[in-house]
């Protein structure tokens, strides 16, 4: 399914060179759940945008389903993103003036899908993650974990194979974060591939598998249910 | 995307921000408006003018003493005046064929006074025809007696403000009036005209030619007014006055002849010209309308981030991304063009208030000119902030906050 060689990524900052990624090697399979810990500034979340095609490694390479990812163009990289990955963020990112639905439909409607399959579509992912009766409120009416709720069902709207989430408790509170965190195992359920970027120990001990970064390198890779 | 879904997402953005989009939405309706109702102005100020001309009356000449060219030779040794238009030049001019009516003009003013009532007014000297060539129109009585020009008849004709000054509402025929040194009977009252090419003919007092010399002490004549048998007839009846006076005047061509419609078209295409020099400058404002829909995209573009980078991670293309922010400056320059027009149309309704008399009228262009500027200033201007937004980086645009 996911497929990193050698990967690496540098950034130049006050003319010095960091290696956020440094030939990151890793394979994951359809259907399984990751989470990626570390400290800060240890690569977690470039590896996660390399991953999501938000950003290119500056070495190796990277294929998905097969397919390598590194000479498509930004286009072409914009069409996988739509059709392929589902991200959550940290900071939910719902468009403020959009409803809850509508956000939930945004990128059905980047992909130009019709009108009314698109209220179906939204219908259900709405009631999959308890959202039916919020439908026409705007962000700003809905609680932290309501926000997340909403953005998580953008993210699978499209039924994508590998979801995506960058700290998705970082700013909820325990209750919220441990709903948040049932709804993203429960896509893991429909088979969909799961990477989650975590400072929560917690969290990351109940994936399946749990990857462990330190100065752009993955110097940990655990299998099996903790 | 869909189109439908292109301009509503653009439509919710554009209401999502009011206060900013209310703003550029002043900004283009001004412009708009501006540009509007400047070029009616100036189309109303051409139609006033060609109405005032078309009001003097038709097929109309009017030769006039002195040259307005110049011709070589030497300068003349001797002091040398241009000859004067005499009353005898005016009769001769009758000879023409292409000529139907001609009204020598004395001008001059004198006080006229009524009893204790004196009042410093025009004095026109003319002749019988002067009522049909300039389309006047008699309230009372009846005009100058036509017959000898020679004859210095006491007799006058009062306009209507000269009338009313002088007598009130008392009826002024038959009564006598003191102009200068002499008395003179009114037998007739005009109507009321009002402004015609900026001399009041409404206070005057009209008097028979020979009087108007007598008074004046002078034989030469302000102009002569020529009436043509028909419109064909212009040109032929300028050719014939022309020589007419030439053979009178020694050989010497020293009189001008202007025809009515070389003088109105004349002002026509000045009144044109300025019209779109007035539209043009407008259309400025337009294009500053254009650079405040940059700047206000630029600034829409940097708050909106983090949203930028989200249309990006869920696929949204560079072409997308560019095309939506296209979509949504060109949507509010479209909502300013609207708001101008409507603006335009209030204000013409109050001006046809204050000025009933003005004739105001959009010229056919002048909101198509406008809203297509306005339009395509908005997407030109829009392209830029559109571009930038397409080419933002997801990561950098999501990492703002």
């Amino acid at each position: 399914m996911i497929r990193l060689e050698n990967v690496s990524r540098v950034f130049q900052v006050g003319g010095e060179s960091v290696h956020a990624l440094d030939r990151a090697t890793l394979v994951v399979e359809k259907g399984e759940y990751v989470s990626i810990m570390g400290p800060s500034g240890s690569g977690k979340s470039t590896l996660l945008n390399i991953l999501g095609l938000l950003d290119r490694p500056d070495e190796g390479t990277y294929c998905i389903d097969g397919r390598d990812t590194t000479a498509l163009t930004d286009d072409q990289q914009a069409t996988v993103r739509r059709f392929k990955i589902g991200f959550i963020f940290q900071f939910f990112y719902l468009v403020p003036r959009l409803t809850a639905a509508d956000n939930v439909g945004l990128p059905l409607v980047l992909a130009g899908v019709a009108p009314h399959e698109r209220r179906h579509r939204i219908a259900d992912a709405m009631d999959r993650f308890g959202l039916a009766d919020r439908a026409g409120h705007r962000p700003d009416q809905l609680s932290g974990g309501q926000r997340q709720r909403v953005a998580i069902a953008r993210a699978v709207i499209m039924n994508p194979a590998v979801i995506l989430a960058d700290e998705p408790t970082g700013n909820l509170d325990r209750t919220s974060g441990d709903e948040i965190i049932r709804a993203i195992e429960s896509l893991r359920e429909q088979g969909m591939t799961v990477l989650i970027v975590t400072h929560d120990p917690h969290i990351g001990g109940r994936a399946a598998r749990a990857i462990r970064m330190v100065d752009g390198r993955i110097v940990s890779d655990r299998k099996g249910q903790a | 995307m869909r189109a439908a879904d292109v301009i509503g997402f653009c439509r919710r953005a554009v209401s999502g921000y009011p206060l900013r989009s209310c703003l550029m939405l002043l900004a283009m309706a001004i412009g708009v408006a501006s540009v509007v109702m400047l070029s009616t102005l100036g189309e109303g100020t051409r139609r006033y003018v060609s109405r005032q001309f078309s009001s003097l009356g038709t097929h109309l000449l009017i030769v006039l003493p002195g040259r307005s060219e110049t011709t070589g030779g030497p300068p003349p040794m001797m002091g040398q005046t241009p000859r004067d238009l005499t009353v005898q030049d005016a009769m001769a001019l009758t000879r023409s064929t292409a000529v139907r009516r001609v009204a020598p003009i004395v001008v001059g003013s004198a006080p006229v006074s009524v009893g204790s009532r004196q009042r410093e007014i025009t004095i026109l000297g003319s002749t019988a025809e002067l009522l049909p060539i300039r389309n006047l129109a008699l309230s009372l009585g009846r005009f100058i007696p036509a017959g000898d020009v020679s004859r210095a008849e006491a007799v006058c004709v009062l306009g209507h403000k000269a009338r009313n000054e002088l007598f009130g509402n008392r009826s002024p025929l038959g009564r006598f009036v003191r102009i200068g040194e002499r008395r003179f009977r009114v037998i007739g009252v005009l109507t009321r005209k009002g402004q015609s090419l900026g001399v009041d003919i409404s206070d005057v007092a009209i008097i028979p030619v020979a009087s108007a010399t007598a008074l004046f002490n002078t034989e030469s004549l302000f102009r002569i007014l020529v009436q043509a048998r028909n419109r064909d007839a212009i040109s032929r009846a300028k050719r014939n006055l022309q020589e007419i006076i030439r053979d009178r005047h020694e050989g010497e061509d020293d009189v001008t002849v202007i025809t009515q419609d070389a003088l109105l078209a004349t002002f026509d295409r000045i009144l044109r010209t300025l019209t779109l020099a007035v539209a043009g400058i407008a259309a400025i404002s337009l294009a500053v309308a254009g650079i405040l829909i940059m700047n206000v995209m630029l600034i829409a573009i940097s708050q909106r981030t983090a949203e930028i980078g989200l249309l990006k991670a869920v696929g949204a293309t560079r072409g997308q991304v560019l095309i939506l922010f296209l979509v949504e400056s060109t949507l509010l320059s479209l909502l300013g063009t609207a708001v101008g027009l409507l603006l335009s149309t209030a204000g013409l309704l109050v001006l046809r208030q204050m000025f009933p008399e003005f004739p105001l009228a959009v010229p056919w262009w002048s909101p198509a000119a406008a809203a297509a500027t306005a339009v395509a200033t908005g997407t030109l201007f829009g392209m830029l902030p559109a571009r930038r937004a397409a080419q933002l980086d997801p990561v950098t645009a999501l990492a703002e906050k």
